[in-house]
């Protein structure tokens, strides 16, 4: 059976979904069904918390890989605040900066839903972040790059992007330190 | 200076000028959230850190002035009584949900009252900035002045991608949730305003009624505010909700002439007997004196009835459950609350 949506892949995730009592049988490849675009709810007359609640639920085991529950891939946890993906998804609340960092990867599906369609920002910048923003930015791009390296098992090259992190994380630490009596 | 006076006036200064389109647009808001980068948001921070947070706002901007809107005012929430709490709600200086964080909650009031800053609410910080009438852009302009100042003493949550980080999903990116408070009498009475809801909702614009319970509204006052905060410039988010607020103005207008016209004096007749009600009752509730001072706003508006705009946005703060309440100096039954509710209406309009 080829996947509903795209027609190309195989359909590997069945479920059935019953919306006012009429169910509808669903048939799509896994890419069709993480873009989740059956997961749609009807957006009039629904409050933010509902439209919120409704995408929370988006990967709870309502699908089934091929006959077999569902199974939550692995369970995320923020380094700073402790709070899980799933937590996240039940109180609808962020715990710190850091829970953005963390869920990354899973966030674009929501903020698209919430924003129409938008995942990046666009409108105002704080205006003394300037220099120390690019600093962080580069930062998040060598540890990407670091983690891939690793991965590819280039060792060699990536003590080369540690020393480089080490060295951006002194920068911005003593750039934070100057600046005192804040917070 | 102390808190004494955001319990004493019951109309805000900023209140007291005619704002543009002040026939339909009571009022207009930005407010922006922020967090400070090295502190856990609220939800689930512990209460040291926030208190952190707490005594250093308290410290660095107590008394601080920002322009001309006079000094700010710190306020700690576990200094409020009950009914207190009640009145700044009430005025729309803080939110419910600040007073029910007694322990970690603040709020810094500007002496104009046209900012309020909350401290520890859903977010670090909240600021809100209050414009009479049809005003978004300038509400808009004197935010970022204040978000800039405030900025000069705090590391904002910031992240290129996402923008403001904020604790809830549906307030990241710019963090402004901009609205206008509209009177919209003639739409609600010849049932128009439910069958344009769905299509101001297509443009990313939320419709919904102040001071009921659910979706209904009482007085026919409705918060018309953007639903999206990310992917959208401040500027863009605010342009859009001018568009609909001022096809809602043209539509409103519409309907009131067409009501004059229709129904004559019958709305007329309408108008006046709620005039009298208002004038002449012993026992009121909120729900009844909404309405009727819905209909009287009308009849000043048609030039039916000569009387201050200002002594019915007056009337609606001064007769709610905390302030009440709090001229009383005492706790009432909701039956003493409604006949002094009409004592207070019977005095002020048969003074005016
Ligand atoms: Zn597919
Ligand atoms: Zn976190």
């Amino acid at each position: 059976m080829k996947c509903q949506q795209c027609q190309k892949r195989p359909a590997t995730v069945h479920y059935t979904h019953v919306i006012n009592g009429k169910k509808t049988n669903i048939h799509v490849c896994e890419v069709c069904a993480k873009d989740s675009g059956y997961m749609t709810y009807p957006e009039e007359g629904f409050s933010l918390h509902d439209l919120l609640t409704g995408l929370f639920h988006l990967d709870t085991p309502k699908v089934d890989y091929q006959g077999h529950p569902f199974q939550q891939i692995e369970e995320l946890r923020c380094p700073s605040c402790a709070m899980t993906f799933a937590e996240f998804k039940r109180i609808g609340k962020f715990g710190c900066i850091d829970c953005y960092h963390t869920f990354s990867n899973r966030l674009d599906p929501i903020f698209s839903r919430v924003h129409s369609g938008n995942t990046r920002h666009l409108g105002k910048i704080p205006k003394r972040k300037g220099g120390h923003l690019h600093l962080k930015k580069q930062l998040a791009d060598y540890r990407e790059q670091l983690a891939t390296l690793i991965e590819n098992e280039a060792f060699e090259k990536a003590a080369i992007v540690r020393d480089n992190i080490k060295e951006l994380e002194q920068k911005i630490r003593s750039k934070e330190a100057g600046d005192n009596d804040e917070l | 200076m102390s808190y004494d006076q955001f319990m004493d006036q019951a109309v805000s200064p900023w209140m007291l000028e005619d704002g543009p389109d002040h026939d339909i647009v009571l009022s207009s808001r930005v407010r922006l959230a922020r967090n400070l980068a090295d502190y856990k948001f609220p939800v689930i921070a512990p209460s040291e850190e926030l208190n952190h947070v707490k005594q250093f706002i308290e410290k660095e901007y107590n008394q601080a002035s920002f322009n001309e809107s006079g000094p700010l005012q710190f306020i700690s929430i576990q200094d409020l009584s009950t009914i207190e709490k009640m009145v700044l709600v009430e005025k729309h200086l803080i939110s419910p949900l600040l007073t029910k964080k007694s322990d970690t909650a603040a709020s810094l009031i500007s002496q104009d009252e046209q900012i309020s800053i909350m401290i520890n609410e859903e977010d670090h910080l909240r600021i809100q900035l209050y414009y009479p009438g049809f005003q978004l852009q300038d509400a808009l302009n004197k935010a970022f002045e204040v978000d800039d100042w405030l900025e000069d003493k705090v590391n904002y949550a910031f992240d290129e991608k996402r923008g403001y980080l904020t604790s809830c999903p549906t307030n990241v990116g710019t963090g402004m949730r901009a609205s206008v408070m509209m009177h919209l009498p003639a739409l609600v009475i010849t049932k128009q305003l439910n069958r344009m809801i769905p299509a101001i909702n297509h443009l990313g614009v939320v419709v919904r009624g102040i001071y009921g319970e659910g979706s209904e509204a009482l007085g026919n006052l409705f918060q018309i505010s953007n639903q999206i905060t990310l992917g959208k410039s401040e500027k863009n988010i605010i342009e859009d909700l001018q568009g609909v607020v001022r096809q809602l103005i043209e539509h409103e207008r519409h309907a009131r002439d067409k009501l004059l016209k229709e129904l004559g004096t019958g709305l007329e007749d309408r108008i006046f007997r709620s005039l009298g009600v208002l004038k002449y009752s012993r026992i009121m509730d909120t729900k009844e004196m909404a309405t009727r001072l819905s209909h009287v706003r009308l009849g000043v508006d048609l030039e039916l009835i000569d009387l201050s705009r200002h002594i019915l946005t007056e009337l609606t703060v001064l007769t709610q459950p905390g302030f009440l309440q709090y001229h009383a100096q005492k706790t009432l039954t909701p039956r003493e609350r409604d006949v002094l509710r009409a004592s207070v209406i019977r005095k002020k309009l048969i003074e005016a």
